[in-house]
């Protein structure tokens, strides 16, 4: 039987073991060392050692979003906390379950700005879900407790809990995960069957429907996606996807539309907009994908089911709303519409995918081939040829790349594509990696990346070589910012401001200076043999594929723009965006 | 609306069907917010306000429940519709926040705020300002020979129209609680 009494130190490293967790991504100091005292005298909690807290951070959202699980992150008080805060926010825009431990000044200290000191819970506040500061060692492991349970209840998120240096020392009372208080924190689950009901009807009626789903189908687990599928299949309704949810229904199904949204394909574009009933699955509304809101699809009736009642109503007004999880109203519904017949109108189907399959012969991916130069869009075509059926995981940096991977790279399971969707954050992808491939140390994990973006924390290579993560880093360079100068060109009088890499590193040189493989392509003819070599190669590589560098992502939605006014890759761009749209973002 | 399922308390009663969530109309809203009394409780819900853009008019906090740790922050807000419930929907998300009651929708209610004014005359404006405090229901709970200072109870808009009075005849300070509300009867 354990003692029930032990420093706050010791209960944090007792309520991660009771919480499961397995792995910590964390960076030492001097408000956290009674914690690090207590991970270095135990060997179940495996702590990741990164250069920079943020990249600790990313870590662990690479490890939540690959597993399913919370991820977890250790950091020091002060600038540890302060580093810390771009990942807290781009893991509460993607709704990635995180628990962050930082270290504070002793609780005597506080509010005297000592050394190393920042109102860590004022900071983190707007960023996180939650956040506690700990003043006394016997509200230690129940607050543990309840953050992992704030963490993944309801929508997840990040929670942040700042334990001051006296609170560590201090001895207090242990208590469990079962008797910690999480009761006043339970979120609805199960959706309103009236409302399901009258989801049904539509569904057994409509000539036109697109199902719209996002992360939320990703974060209501593996379940959920398994129902989705049965529910696509079953109506044989067309299916679009967000970034964020790509691989809950697969690549390779037969009602699969691709992307949508702002560089989402023409076919799942043009179905959102020509739709008459769209059913909202776990999205949000975002404003990449709805374009111009006052002529959002404007002829359908819409459903949304969200776990999270403020994101219904807030931007598109919809005709049904569903509050609850994603897996829970999935099986509810499809329970329903089984029991009423499984009806489907299949003359108006019938009817509906014949437009759908004209849109689709326009092709709207396709690009100019080149013998000389890699086109970007090649690159990513032979990185899917060539790792087609292996047990792979890819995150992304944010700009062309990103799109270009979340339009050329096919997603056949959940929980398999990592990347910074609502904050857009550069530098997210090569810790993300190393996150994902701590999670599963026989993968392939490929972080597809730009340049510019992976310049923004590359020291993490250091953690990868460190803990023998083989991650793969393959860097489209096209020497540019390339989304910044595709928006300059397009709207800013082709003034190129600032969008161009000057001073780029010798990513070979680099490579062997980390200690790791450092491969350079530029030549069509010779990527593949490239790209095979860097997947046999057995630990990290970094892969500079030079290419083509004024290449355009298109299809391209213009700000203030609505989904079928798309701007397609051949089309001219002359005059594309209006001066309303410049001032979007 | 059942199915929207904001918590408990704010929309079992919502006349959310009833209004158009399209209309444009700005509407004043009063809400009663319960939570728990912690430590940067309050600051959740101002940071809440002014990182989405939302108005706050007044705004009270105070413990009402001792031994159950629990604080009603009664908050009156103005906005479309559509922000309305989105402000409720957003209150209602965080940790701490149990209940958000809209009581401008929920139902017949009571508003009430204290006010302390002082003014400071002489002569006829002096004793104006008293014969108008006796009008109003203000009491006097300081005297000079110079001064008053009036407290008046009631909703914003008597403290508002007594102000107005008092300001001709010599207003130095105005103080004021803010808003605090409760629904009638005992639902």
């Amino acid at each position: 039987m354990m003692s029930r009494t032990m420093t706050g130190a010791k209960m944090v490293v007792q309520a991660l073991k009771d919480q499961g967790v397995e792995v910590v991504f964390g960076y030492p100091g001097g408000a956290v060392l009674p914690i690090y005292d207590e991970i270095f005298q135990q060997n179940e909690i495996r702590h990741i050692l990164v250069r920079h807290e943020q990249g600790a951070v990313h870590m662990a959202e690479g490890y939540a979003r690959s597993t399913g699980k919370p991820g977890v992150v250790l950091v020091t008080s002060g600038p540890g906390a302060t580093n810390a805060v771009t990942g807290l926010t781009d893991a509460l825009l993607d709704s990635i379950p995180l628990v962050v431990l930082s270290g504070q000044v002793p609780t005597f200290m506080i509010g005297t700005d000592g050394f190393q000191e920042a109102d860590t819970i004022g900071i983190t506040r707007p960023c996180t879900k939650h956040n506690w500061l700990v003043k006394d060692t016997d509200k230690l492991a129940d607050t543990i407790h309840q953050a992992f349970h704030v963490a993944t209840s309801g929508r997840p998120g990040p929670v942040l809990i700042d334990i001051p240096k006296d609170v560590q020392f201090a001895t207090g009372t242990y208590i469990q995960a079962r008797e910690a208080r999480t009761a006043h924190y339970q979120p609805k689950v199960k959706g309103d069957l009236d409302a399901i009901t009258r989801l049904v009807e539509l569904i057994e009626t409509a000539e036109r429907p697109v199902f719209y789903t996002g992360g939320g189908v990703i974060n209501s687990g593996v379940g959920a996606s398994q129902l989705l599928r049965e529910l696509v299949d079953a109506t044989g309704f067309p299916i679009t996807s967000t970034l964020m949810g790509l691989g809950a229904y697969p690549a390779s199904g037969k009602s699969w539309l691709g992307m949508l949204g702002m560089h989402g394909l023409y076919e799942a574009n043009l179905a959102m907009h020509g739709c008459d009933l769209m059913i909202n699955i776990g999205a949000r509304f975002d404003d990449r994908i709805t374009g111009r809101i006052a002529d959002f699809s404007p002829r359908s009736k819409k459903a949304h089911i969200d776990i999270d009642p403020s994101s219904i109503n807030k931007v598109i007004p919809v005709d049904i709303p569903i509050v609850g999880d994603v897996g829970h109203v999935l099986e509810d519904l499809l329970k329903v519409w089984k029991a009423r017949g499984r009806k489907v109108n299949k003359d108006g189907l019938a009817r509906w995918w014949t437009q759908i399959e004209e849109w689709k012969a326009r092709k709207c991916l396709t690009y100019k081939p080149s013998d000389t130069a890699i086109k970007p869009q090649y690159a990513l075509e032979r990185l899917e040829a060539l790792t087609r059926g292996r047990d792979r995981y890819i995150t992304t940096e944010v700009g062309q790349h990103q799109m270009w991977a979340a339009q050329f790279l096919h997603f056949d399971a959940p929980n398999r594509w990592m990347t910074s969707g609502g904050l857009g954050t550069m530098g997210y992808g090569l810790p993300a990696s190393i996150g994902v491939q701590i999670a599963h140390p026989d993968a392939l994990v490929i972080n597809v990346a730009g340049e510019a973006s992976w310049l923004m924390n590359m020291q993490e290579m250091g953690t990868a070589m460190q803990f023998r993560a083989p991650v793969k880093q393959f860097i489209l360079n096209n020497e540019r910012l390339g989304m910044v100068r595709q928006w300059q060109q397009l709207l800013h009088g082709e003034r190129y401001s600032h969008s161009w890499s000057e001073s780029l590193p010798d990513f070979v040189k680099l490579a062997e200076a980390f200690g790791c493989k450092g491969i350079r392509c530029e030549d069509p003819a010779k990527l593949d043999d490239a790209i095979q070599e860097m997947l046999d190669y057995d630990g990290p590589v970094i892969f500079d594929c030079l290419v083509e560098r004024h290449e355009n992502c298109f299809p391209m939605i213009p700000s203030g723009k609505p989904h079928n006014e798309m701007l397609l890759g051949d089309a001219s761009t002359e005059g594309a965006i209006q001066a309303g749209g410049a001032v979007l973002v | 609306m059942s199915a929207l399922n904001i918590k408990k308390g704010s929309s079992s009663h919502s006349a959310y069907d009833l209004r158009d969530p399209h209309s444009q109309v700005v509407e004043t809203h009063t809400l009663a917010v319960l939570v728990d009394n912690e430590a940067g409780v309050l600051a959740r819900v101002i940071g809440l306000f002014s990182g989405r853009g939302y108005n706050i008019e007044s705004l009270t906090v105070a413990e009402v429940d001792h031994k159950g740790h629990r604080s009603r922050i009664t908050v009156v807000t103005r906005g479309t519709p559509s922000v309305i419930e989105q402000i409720k929907a957003q209150l209602g998300r965080l940790v701490p926040v149990h209940e958000v009651h809209d009581l401008t929708v929920d139902g017949p209610s009571v508003e009430r705020e204290l006010g302390l004014l002082k003014v400071v005359a002489s002569g006829d404006k002096r004793i104006e300002s008293l014969r108008l405090a006796e009008i109003f229901r203000a009491s006097v709970v300081d005297s000079t020979l110079e001064s008053f200072v009036f407290e008046i109870t009631g909703t914003p808009d008597k403290i508002d129209a007594f102000a107005d009075l008092m300001r001709p005849l010599g207003l130095a300070e105005v103080a004021r609680t803010g808003v605090a509300a409760l629904s009638r009867g005992f639902a």
